[in-house]
């Protein structure tokens, strides 16, 4: 046999006859003898780790694609809670900024969604952009979780220790014991301070609201004997007059009073005449905006203005005059509209000085006010302050007086001048607690923070005012180790038993009690009430305690007061009522911004992205400054001015705003938050509390002399609106007319509807369009009316919460691509209705709300390639989320503008940390909308979800949807009542009488693309049509 | 037939077919010359940085990284895409159109004209595929099966014709432009070694020339051109329904498809004589492209501009007669004297002023002149993509919403990408393949010769009987 070599070393290797080792054929460096001996078989052992390492690899790799996301049922379902079906309480929200009565949607366990109550006779219903925003304050997770001391976590018992002793140690010192609060409104904590009052008799309870009302309360004192605010009936004035009082927006109650003042403005009720609005303010407000006539003063000239009124008034009623100041703005016409409604007319001042009021209320007086529009049987009790007694306080702390303070909700190092000193007044007090949510300024400079409970998580009451009451129950169990603070009071003043129980024992005995004694249900409830008293389950039924813990409100009688009026005061004091000094330079004038208010809420995302109403900014305050001021001092927009007023300067960039005092500069309080939480801390701007004047005892929030300088820089503001005229436009977008030209011609203003309707029917090309038979079933609908909307903004909250709307942060809103898909478009009328016509120096303003038009037409359906925004059979422009590829084309063909996209991930996993990137705040998520990924476009949806959930109610019990069953977010959380929804097929529909209103129109109507919304024409109540200068 | 006393010699300097080839396969045979490595080198790390970079940057963050916002959702990406079409019109409007009526001195050109459409196309495709939000679905856009959920794409969307329009020209155009090529490459197939041959060979289709298949070469370019002719039209007028089938004052306008059409050969046409004066500078072929050729497309592109200047004119006649406020607001105002009045009237002035000066034979005749001129017209075309996208749109019809855009640096990134991406493209063309076409060079080199028609025949048999 033939022999082969397979290489020169075998043959090598056989001629020296050695065996033939096959090679190596991996490596063997790094391994044992033994390895690499056993190195062509896989041992046992071998084989197990390699099985045991190949199935763990697995195991890992695969487990680490998808996190497990489990939705756990209920083993045993609470009788109450149905899966996917929401439940809802009624309850109180009250804060320093606002009183409502509220209902809370709760799904699954978690408060979603905060609505108006509607048995509510104060708030009506109606809510603002705050107490729309206020759900996320719940799961605000800057909230302090447990109780502190001195920046280290302690127990609440050993909390309450500490605490119970020093407080005996200060009382027994005879020291006194402040507890600086916020308006309290709920009578059974007024209750339990008296108790705790008892306990330690040196407590002594002092309010102090973020803007002061104190003047009011001291100039009704002096002048009706009665230390209070009464209320305002703005319903029923026939004339109303302000002098920088922002009743619609920030003064008082402006929920409740914008629900009554859009009665008086109704038009489509069958009324034919509405209410004429004067408005006198240094600064452009809210309300002034939706004046008929508006002025614009100095803050100085207010005093001088309404001495002029007064006497005016005066004379046509034969009442006294009083010494008169030189005052160059006419008020005949002002002064004869009054008196010409004496008994239904309303003057009043936001201004907190007490001669000014003083003079209002002798305006007032003499108008005979007293017992029409304004009642002084059922007080405001929103507002209790007394500057005079937190003057006392803080002297009483310097001078060693006061041994231990209290903060309940109040943060005087924020909302106070001199915040340093007073930071070191608390800081040398024996004891200092804070009973805030937070740490936050003040709570940096005391001892305890002991974090209250947040509303939805409490049990709760008040009286906003008087015999209106409401309850407050908790909705979710509260999420961290927090506790009420009415519990903390209980347990310091040795009280026993739960809140709950003192606060149900005070209602059944107190409240419901009185009012049963003091009248209506008479012998019957008495015999029940004997029966009560014995068994504690039927006083559920008896007492009337469960009714008002379900509607969440309670009416009580009171007794009709009608204080007399003591002009001998103003006699004696003249002299100091009309002193007056004229001021020199440029003014500062603070105020609140409609969503922002005192800055209490300041790290809500939805409230900082909210545009504010009138300069349509967000995320910042600035200086607001009139055009032709800038012009001449040479400012111009976005500049940062350094403002000075005695030792403290803030350096703002400048905002320009028409319709302002010239010698005015505006500043937003509220702002300059450090110790909010990660959202404040994004937000620009300074804190103005620090400008804050003392003045006759009564801190004065505007009038107050700056120095300005320029600092050569700049600062960039996001505003979503910053064109501000209508072009020669205003017929085709904002329509509007004047009371007379309505009277006599309901369609006057909205001619051009008029023709479109019968023209362009013929003069299409096409015929598609509108065809009632493509809708057998329902065509939804809005109407919109402007003589009610004010532009408050709480649909644009509103509407966020419900449909998940992304916050996109000041540097996208700068970019304008704030995802708001209601917003509202504020127009200036400019000094002709033509092209590049300056805005006019105190221009009319126009609010429009605008959101998808839902046309039965749309242009930017037929242009997506994908068909992803198809119309519905109910007359819907639908968006399906999951065919969208974000061509963008309908964004552009959109003529409405109301489609908006998402230029990036703003959901989980973004950079964008507001609300939906943390795990505690997307709790606040509406279960029911989807949240939508980055590249899509969105849009209203007219709130399908809850005409889904309508319908299917209707069907499940078996009938016909009825008219206003159904609410979209934006209408219910309206406080005016302007946006109407419903079924333009429903014969008899509230919608289908303002459709069909002479003052309807749609939006751009010549276009032809058939909205479903509808606008009513604008009717202002002025003399004659809006003059414009050439 | 072709008359030299009429027609004039479109090659200069007697050539044989053997100068013919080398002459034009010059530029791949010798070694690249250094300015070919630089400008390489530039254009590829502006592709590399835009579409290496700046592309992924877009898809992986959103389109927020752009300067579009809610009032102005269509940017630079589309302004990119519009333009780069309108360029990529070049090659198909030149070849064809010249073909179709026999203009013989297409022949010199047209290579070169139909390659850039290829690249133009493609840098063009790029911005529709990025621009949407949401990329990886992008195949919704396509009418796909099986579809089981009957979803549907929507035929009356312009954006879809454009996905139609637009593939089928890219397709058309390649298929054109690369038998066009077939003689040729069996030309460069013939004059080189190893697996450049190979290549070659497998390009070629292995052509052997026989007249059989020159016969069937020359009906299929003829027919192609014949199926193609309507689609350079067609798609223009399509992208430009994008615009016109909107609501947008500015952009309703029934003017717009022979507008755009007008404006894409504009562009195309002076993108193509802005590269052949670059080539023939660099290569020295001015014995093929003559200043004879660039006289005949300066004509050509003064006529155009022309037409574009009387469109301007018409817009602006409309936008007044009409009575429409908005559309008058958006010409009047807006372009003439308002926020855009700079792009306009350096649109107007580089579209419709620059170009007159072709009037004289003397610029005609100039390559600085040409050169500069055309530059213009395409900074001038891209301006106009740039008012009919963004002005309309920032400045619509509530006043309110009124914004006005600004590019970011990525926006701008993504535009040198692409723009690297075409001079990549062409680099190689010019390297790679041959950048004239070399069998209808040597047509026209024939034809030259003043032999009438029988004369060719009578010598073509005689050389076929010569060989066997």
């Amino acid at each position: 046999m033939k022999k082969y070599w397979r290489s020169l070393e075998e043959l090598e290797s056989v001629k020296k006859n050695e065996a033939i080792e096959p090679s190596i054929e991996f490596p063997t460096d790094g391994l044992s003898k033994d390895e690499i001996k056993n190195k062509y078989v896989a041992n046992r052992r071998d084989f197990l780790k390699l099985l045991g390492f190949s199935t763990a690899y697995a195991v890992a790799a695969t487990s680490c694609q998808q996190p497990v996301r489990k939705a756990i049922p209920f083993l045993q379902r609470p009788e109450t809670v149905t899966p996917g079906v929401a439940s809802h309480y009624a309850t109180t929200l009250s804060n320093a900024d606002d009183y409502a009565s509220v209902v809370v949607k709760v799904r699954d366990g978690r408060p979603i969604k905060i609505e108006g109550n509607k048995l509510s006779k104060i708030t009506q219903g109606g809510t603002n952009a705050r107490m729309q925003a206020a759900i996320l304050d719940l799961y605000d997770t800057a909230r302090l979780q447990h109780p502190v001391k001195k920046g280290k976590k302690i127990s609440w018992e050993k909390a309450d220790a500490e605490i119970t002793k020093k407080l005996g140690e200060v009382a027994a010192a005879g020291q006194k014991i402040y507890i600086i609060a916020q308006t309290i409104v709920s009578p059974t904590f007024k209750k339990l301070l008296a108790d705790f009052k008892a306990k330690y008799p040196t407590a002594e309870v002092v309010y102090m609201d973020p803007v002061s009302y104190a003047a009011m309360i001291d100039a009704n004192e002096a002048t009706f004997g009665k230390a209070g605010i009464p209320s305002y009936h703005f319903d029923k004035a026939k004339v109303i007059a302000g002098f920088n009082a922002d009743f619609l927006g920030t003064w008082l109650s402006p929920v409740q009073y914008a629900a009554d003042y859009a009665k008086t403005r109704d038009l489509t009720n069958g009324q034919t005449e509405i209410s004429r609005h004067y408005q006198f303010e240094s600064l452009m407000s809210l309300t002034g905006s939706n004046a008929d006539y508006r002025q614009y003063i100095k803050p100085a000239q207010e005093k001088k203005l309404l001495i002029k009124l007064h006497n005016a008034i005066a004379e046509k009623t034969g009442h006294d005059k009083i010494k008169e100041l030189p005052c160059e703005i006419d008020v005949t016409k002002l002064a004869n509209d009054l008196v010409a409604n004496k008994g239904a007319s309303l003057v009043v001042s936001g201004t907190n000085d007490k001669n000014i009021q003083v003079i209002v209320n002798s305006i007032n007086n003499m108008l005979g006010n007293y017992g029409t529009t304004i009642d002084f049987s059922r007080e405001t009790l929103l507002r209790q302050g007394r500057d005079a007694q937190v003057k006392q306080a803080f002297m009483d702390m310097k001078n060693g007086q006061a041994g231990a303070v209290i903060f309940y909700h109040t943060n005087p190092v924020y909302t106070c001048p001199k915040a340093e000193k007073k930071a070191k007044l608390i800081e040398k007090l024996p004891l200092s607690i804070s009973l805030s949510d937070k740490i936050d300024e003040t709570g940096k400079h005391v001892q305890y923070v002991l974090p209250d409970n947040n509303f939805l998580e409490s049990w709760s009451d008040a009286e906003p005012v008087t015999g209106h009451f409401s309850l407050g129950q908790p909705t979710i169990h509260k999420l961290w180790d927090t506790r009420q603070a009415q519990e903390s009071f209980m347990k310091w003043a040795g009280v026993s038993g739960s809140y709950y129980d003192y606060l149900k024992q005070n209602w059944i005995h107190n409240i419901l009690a009185t009012a049963k004694s003091s009248g209506q249900d008479n012998d019957k409830n008495v015999a029940q009430d004997s029966v009560a008293e014995t068994s504690e389950s039927i006083i559920d039924f008896t007492s009337g305690w469960t009714k008002a813990l379900q509607d969440g409100v309670y009416e009580a009688e009171v007794t009709a007061e009608h204080p007399s009026f003591n002009a001998a005061y103003i006699k004696e004091n003249e002299a100091k009522i009309v002193d007056f000094k004229k001021p020199e330079g440029i003014q500062l004038a603070l105020y609140q911004k409609v969503g922002i208010g005192g800055g209490l809420m300041a790290n809500n995302p939805w409230l900082q992205e909210m545009p504010d109403p009138i300069t349509k900014a967000t995320w910042d305050n600035y200086i607001t400054v009139s055009p032709a001021t800038a012009k001449e001092k040479g400012w111009h927009q976005e500049e940062v001015l350094k403002v000075k007023a005695g030792d403290y300067e803030v350096e703002l960039p400048v905002l320009i705003q028409p319709g302002q005092d010239h010698s005015t500069i505006g500043i937003a309080l509220g702002y300059g938050r450090t110790a909010a939480g990660p959202v404040a801390d994004q937000v620009g701007g300074a804190n103005a509390a620090g400008f804050v004047v003392d003045k006759d005892g009564y801190r004065q929030y505007s009038g107050i002399p700056v120095e300005i300088s320029k600092t050569g820089k700049t600062y960039p503001l996001a505003q979503t609106q910053t064109h501000d005229t209508m072009e020669g436009r205003a017929e085709d977008i904002a329509r509007e007319t004047t009371l007379a030209a309505w009277q006599k011609d309901k369609h006057a203003g909205n001619e051009k509807h008029v023709f479109f309707k019968d023209k362009l029917e013929h003069v299409n090309l096409y015929k598609h369009g509108y065809n009632p038979e493509d809708y057998p079933g329902h065509h939804w609908g809005l109407a919109i009316d402007y003589n009610k909307c004010t532009g408050c903004s709480a649909c644009i909250v509103a509407c966020q919460v419900e449909n998940n709307i992304a916050i996109v942060g000041k540097e996208q809103v700068r970019r304008r691509r704030n995802m708001h898909w209601l917003r509202i478009d504020r127009y200036y009328s400019s000094k002709e209705d033509k092209l590049y016509s300056e805005v006019e120096d105190n221009p009319e303003v126009f609010h429009q709300p605008v959101m998808c038009q839902h046309c039965d037409n749309a242009p930017c359906e037929n242009v997506c390639p994908v068909a992803a925004t198809p119309h519905t059979e109910e007359g819907l422009n639908a968006m399906a989320y999951n065919r969208c590829i974000g061509t963008r084309y309908c964004m552009n063909n959109c003529p409405y503008k109301v489609r908006r996209f998402n230029w990036f991930n703003f959901v989980e996993g973004g950079d964008y940390n507001y609300l939906f990137n943390d795990e505690v705040k997307r709790m606040v998520l509406n279960p029911d909308v989807v949240v939508r990924q980055r590249g899509v476009v969105e849009k209203c949806t007219m709130c399908i979800q809850r005409i889904q959930e309508g319908k299917l109610r209707a069907k499940d019990e078996g009938r016909e949807l009825r008219d206003g069953e159904i609410e979209v977010a934006c209408e219910q959380a309206c406080p005016s009542n302007a946006i109407v929804f419903g079924d333009t097929n429903m014969p008899d529909a509230r919608i289908i009488k303002l459709f069909q209103d002479e003052r309807s129109y749609g939006l751009l109507e010549e276009l032809k693309t058939l909205p479903s919304v509808a606008y009513m024409t604008k009717v202002r109540n002025k003399d004659e049509e809006h003059k414009t200068e050439a | 037939m072709y008359k030299k006393e009429v027609r004039g010699e479109l090659i200069l300097g007697n050539k044989s077919y053997g100068d013919i080839t080398r002459d034009i396969l010059r530029s791949q045979e010798e070694k690249a010359p250094m300015w070919w490595w630089i400008a390489f080198a530039v254009f590829f790390v502006l592709m590399s940085i835009g579409l290496g970079y700046y592309v992924p940057l877009t898809i992986s963050k959103g389109i927020g990284m752009w300067g579009n916002n809610n009032q102005v959702p269509w940017g630079w990406a589309i302004i990119n895409f519009v333009w780069w079409i309108g360029i990529g019109h070049a090659g198909t409007a030149f070849s064809i159109f010249l073909l179709v009526f026999r203009q013989k001195w297409r022949t010199s050109i047209n290579r070169a004209a139909e390659a850039m459409t290829v690249f133009a196309v493609l840098a063009a495709g790029l911005f529709p595929a990025i621009h949407v939000g949401r990329p990886w679905d992008e195949f919704f856009i396509f009418p796909y099966g099986p579809n089981s959920r009957g979803l549907w794409v929507n035929f009356n969307s312009p954006l879809l014709w454009d996905v139609f329009a637009i593939t089928t020209y890219l397709t058309t155009s390649a298929i054109f432009w690369y038998i066009g090529m077939l003689p040729d490459f069996a030309t460069v197939r013939d004059r080189s070694q190893g697996l450049k041959r190979k290549i070659f060979n497998v390009l070629s289709f292995g052509w052997l020339g026989s007249m059989d298949k020159w016969r069937k070469f020359e009906d299929t370019l003829v027919i192609l051109g014949g199926l193609a002719m309507p689609l350079v039209i067609a798609v223009h007028s399509i992208v430009s329904t994008d615009f016109s089938a909107g609501i947008l004052p500015g952009w309703h306008e029934t003017i717009f498809p022979p507008f755009f059409v007008v404006g894409a050969i504009f562009s195309g046409f002076s993108m193509v004589v802005t590269l052949m004066v670059l080539i023939r500078k660099a290569f020295k072929l001015q014995d093929y492209v003559t200043d004879d050729h660039f006289d005949a497309i300066a004509r050509i592109i003064t006529f155009v501009s022309l037409i574009m200047g009387s469109a301007y004119l018409i817009e602006l006649f409309i936008a007044w007669y009409s009575g429409n406020q908005y559309e008058a607001y958006v010409f009047d105002e807006n372009y003439l004297k308002g926020h855009y009045a700079l792009p306009y009237w350096l649109m107007l002035t580089f579209n419709a002023f620059i170009p007159q000066l072709f009037w004289f034979k003397k610029v005609r005749r100039n390559l600085t002149w040409i050169f500069w001129i055309t530059i213009g017209v395409n900074i001038g075309m891209w301006l106009e993509r740039y008012n009919i996208v963004v002005p309309p749109a920032a400045e619509d019809f509530l006043p309110a919403n009124w914004f006005h855009y600004a590019s970011t640096i990525v926006d701008k990134w993504v535009y040198l990408g692409t723009i690297g991406l075409f001079g990549v493209g062409v680099l190689l063309f010019i390297r790679f393949i041959p950048m004239m076409a070399m069998n209808e060079l040597k047509q026209q080199a024939k034809r030259q010769t003043d032999l009438k028609p029988t004369d060719i025949q009578y010598h073509a048999i005689k050389k076929l009987l010569e060989d066997e």
